[in-house]
């Protein structure tokens, strides 16, 4: 590949890449004819969405299928994406899950393996990861955190506080990856209304994984430090935060 | 800020309203769930345009397959696009308008799904030339209840494939489909607006377009009577063929909701036939001529989301037939006398002849006549009792009701539109049913 080549066709990595969002993001850079490395668990999703982001115009689609909770596979993964993409423009890791409240909370064992699939398992990668952006001085790191990550609430802290570190983890990589020119995208959704929330009842609030994956993208292609999606969640999150704890432990939320 | 495409499991008209057991969504092809040991009834569901109870599937479970949106192949020498089957138009335009490639048929939204156009047979303003869009799919793969998986096709399983086009998603679930899209020089189409004063003035440039104009679809006000049944617009038009004008349309400038329900007394007679009468002195030229993007000459509604909203929670009933052509055309005359005799307004009301181009489906609607599609907002019996009267002149004159528009024709009424209907009935999945099946087939012949 020229640099040519690098500077009109985006390179781009995407981990977790079979979630509804990652998708919508995915297929805005097929659109540009982006270069992508995308990774998920199952191999026929991934095959299917290679086909889709062709159609759409992708230059070219590499899949890799890991569990992105192996910790030990992550090293592997990342050389792969290394060797096809080259120069790496633009990362997105969109992994989670939502968890169950009420299970974790009379099992250990679930409330450990929330946390070691949102929090554990996703420092972990970015501490390669952030190594990686750092030697090349480019790129941008986009990771999907929540609005859940911005205060502890009964009905589910355990996802919250993971993606509340999560979020403090991100926080601190921005500050050090400045320096070599990397930008770092915390990205906090709202409810979206994905087959992760098929099950709940939807109120106004939630939102299209298009309209997010959109925002996201537009967010990467800026750079920004933390983006809501949709934007008025940045105003929903500033009045639940600034509730007094008192009143707070008190609602139903 | 309210997201319109966020899901809510109901019909576009609104009405009626229905609870359903469960919702099952299928995102994967090769992760579709045993269909047999899912609860109840099933029905496919995708964006819920359908206007009545023909998406619906009371006490039943819906296999919601917007998470199948995924392209397949494209091949850039035939046109021919491989497809998931909740891809929705308007994604493949957003895609494919830009090479150069356009939908070979497409209804007044863009936001219907691949399988529920197939589903529904839909048709659209070049019907004359273009037929429904079924006859522009090659094949698709339907999962039936049976596990079997059947690749459907004018040679392959014919028959399955003549009975799923049109076949209101009753003969299982499509899960990808192969359609033959048409190429374009670019996203505008020249367009003419000619206003007409009466029925015969209709029938007349109707004649004169067909052989000329790709696209032909008319708005007509039906408050007008002495002799002239309609007033209202002829609009005609053909892709535009300067290869100066992008391929990219430019973007809408504004995308507006309807964000809560309106009153429903908001729209009454008085107020739609004001509106009708505004919107038909607006243009004051008898022609008018221009290029315009194909978005608002195609999906003029589009650009208001939840625009059904605007009726109120009571919902409002569409109303579509067709009836054929005759040497006097007294059955359209004597439903257009009806209408305006009851009084009964109809917010928007669409004009057109369809062509004798065949449909392919053993339920397909289009059939060679004049068609008229209205929406009355929902004001109880009273706009019940009218529609079964014009019901009546339907099935007398050979004519044929929509299912996808409808909420509450009768048994009788089906039988009548539909004379394969039997025939369809052997191919049908026997898990499979709809609230619309059930009310059409039941042996009392219900209406409702």
């Amino acid at each position: 590949m020229t640099t040519a080549m690098h500077a009109t066709t985006p390179a781009v990595l995407i981990i977790g890449a079979t979630s509804a969002i990652a998708t919508e993001v995915a297929r805005c850079y097929a659109a540009d004819g982006a270069r992508l490395f995308l990774v998920a668990r199952s191999p026929e999703r991934l095959e299917a969405m290679r086909d889709d982001l062709r159609v759409r115009g992708a230059t070219q689609v590499d899949t890799y299928a890991l569990d992105l909770t192996d910790i030990d596979g992550h090293a592997a993964m990342l050389d792969a994406a290394k060797q096809a993409l080259g120069r790496i423009d633009a990362v997105l890791i969109a992994y989670g899950t939502l968890g169950d409240q009420k299970k974790s909370e009379s099992s250990v064992e679930t409330t450990l393996r929330e946390w070691h699939t949102n929090a554990t398992s996703t420092i972990a990668l970015l501490t390669l990861l952030a190594n990686d952006l750092e030697r090349q001085r480019h790129g941008t790191l986009a990771v999907i955190s929540s609005v859940a990550g911005d205060r502890g609430r009964r009905s589910n802290y355990v996802y919250g506080a993971a993606k509340g570190a999560l979020s403090i983890f991100l926080q601190g990589l921005r500050a050090r990856l400045s320096k070599a020119g990397v930008k770092v995208v915390t990205v906090k959704p709202g409810m979206v209304d994905t087959p992760m929330t098929a099950h709940m009842r939807k109120s106004p609030l939630f939102a299209s994984p298009q309209r997010v994956g959109r925002d996201i993208y537009e967010a990467m292609q800026k750079g920004k430090e933390t983006v809501y999606t949709p934007w008025y969640w940045q105003f929903v999150m500033l009045v639940i935060k600034a509730v007094p704890e008192r009143i707070f432990k008190r609602l139903p939320l | 800020m309210l997201d319109p495409s966020v899901r809510e499991y109901g019909s576009w008209g609104r009405y009626p309203r229905v609870q359903h057991r469960a919702v099952v969504p299928i995102s994967w092809r090769k992760e579709i769930p045993d269909l047999a040991a899912l609860p109840g009834s099933l029905l496919p569901y995708g964006y819920g345009r359908s206007y009545g109870d023909s998406c619906l599937n009371e006490g039943g479970t819906l296999l919601d397959v917007t998470g199948l949106n995924r392209f397949i192949h494209f091949d850039k020498e035939t046109g021919v696009l491989r497809c998931e089957a909740g891809v929705r138009l308007d994604q493949i335009l957003a895609a494919f308008v830009p090479r150069g490639w356009f939908l070979p048929v497409t209804p007044g939204t863009k936001f219907v799904s691949v399988g529920g156009a197939i589903a529904n047979d839909i048709h659209g303003k070049n019907h004359h030339v273009a037929g429904t869009f079924g006859r522009h799919v090659l094949r698709f793969e339907l999962v039936r209840s049976s596990g079997e998986r059947l690749i459907c096709s004018p040679e392959e399983n014919a028959d399955l494939f003549r009975a799923t086009i049109g076949g209101l998603g009753l003969t299982g679930l499509i899960t990808w489909a192969e359609i033959r899209l048409k190429p374009i020089t670019n996203a505008y189409i020249a367009e003419e607006q000619i206003r007409f004063e009466s029925l015969d003035e209709f029938l007349a440039l109707s004649a004169e377009s067909a052989d000329r104009y790709e696209y032909i679809v008319s708005w007509i006000d039906c408050f007008v009577g002495g002799g002239r049944y309609v007033r209202g617009h002829f609009m005609r038009g053909n892709h535009d063929p300067s290869p100066v004008r992008p391929n990219r349309p430019p973007e809408p400038k504004l995308r507006l909701a309807v964000p809560v329900d309106l009153p429903g007394m908001l729209l009454n007679t008085w107020t739609v036939r004001a509106f009708n009468t505004v919107y038909y002195h607006r243009q004051r030229a008898r022609c008018v001529r221009k290029v315009i993007p194909y978005e608002p000459f195609f999906y003029p509604l589009d650009t208001i989301h939840t625009w059904n909203r605007m009726y109120g929670r009571r919902g409002f009933l569409q109303y579509q037939c067709v009836v054929p052509f005759d040497g006097d055309n007294v059955p359209i005359k004597e439903i257009l006398d009806r209408i305006r005799r009851s009084g009964q307004g109809s917010f928007l009301t669409v004009f057109k002849t369809f062509g004798d181009v065949p449909s392919p489906g053993m339920l397909s609607f289009p059939r060679p006549g004049i068609t008229l599609a209205l929406d009355f907002p929902l004001q109880g019996q009273e706009t019940l009792r009218l529609l079964d009267d014009l019901d009546t002149v339907v099935r007398e004159s050979g004519g044929a009701l929509y299912p996808a528009k409808d909420a509450r024709m009768s048994a009788e009424s089906f039988r009548a539109s539909f004379p394969r209907w039997e025939e369809f009935a052997r191919y049908v999945d026997p898990k499979f049913s709809s609230s619309f099946w059930r009310r059409v087939t039941s042996e009392d012949g219900q209406s409702r």
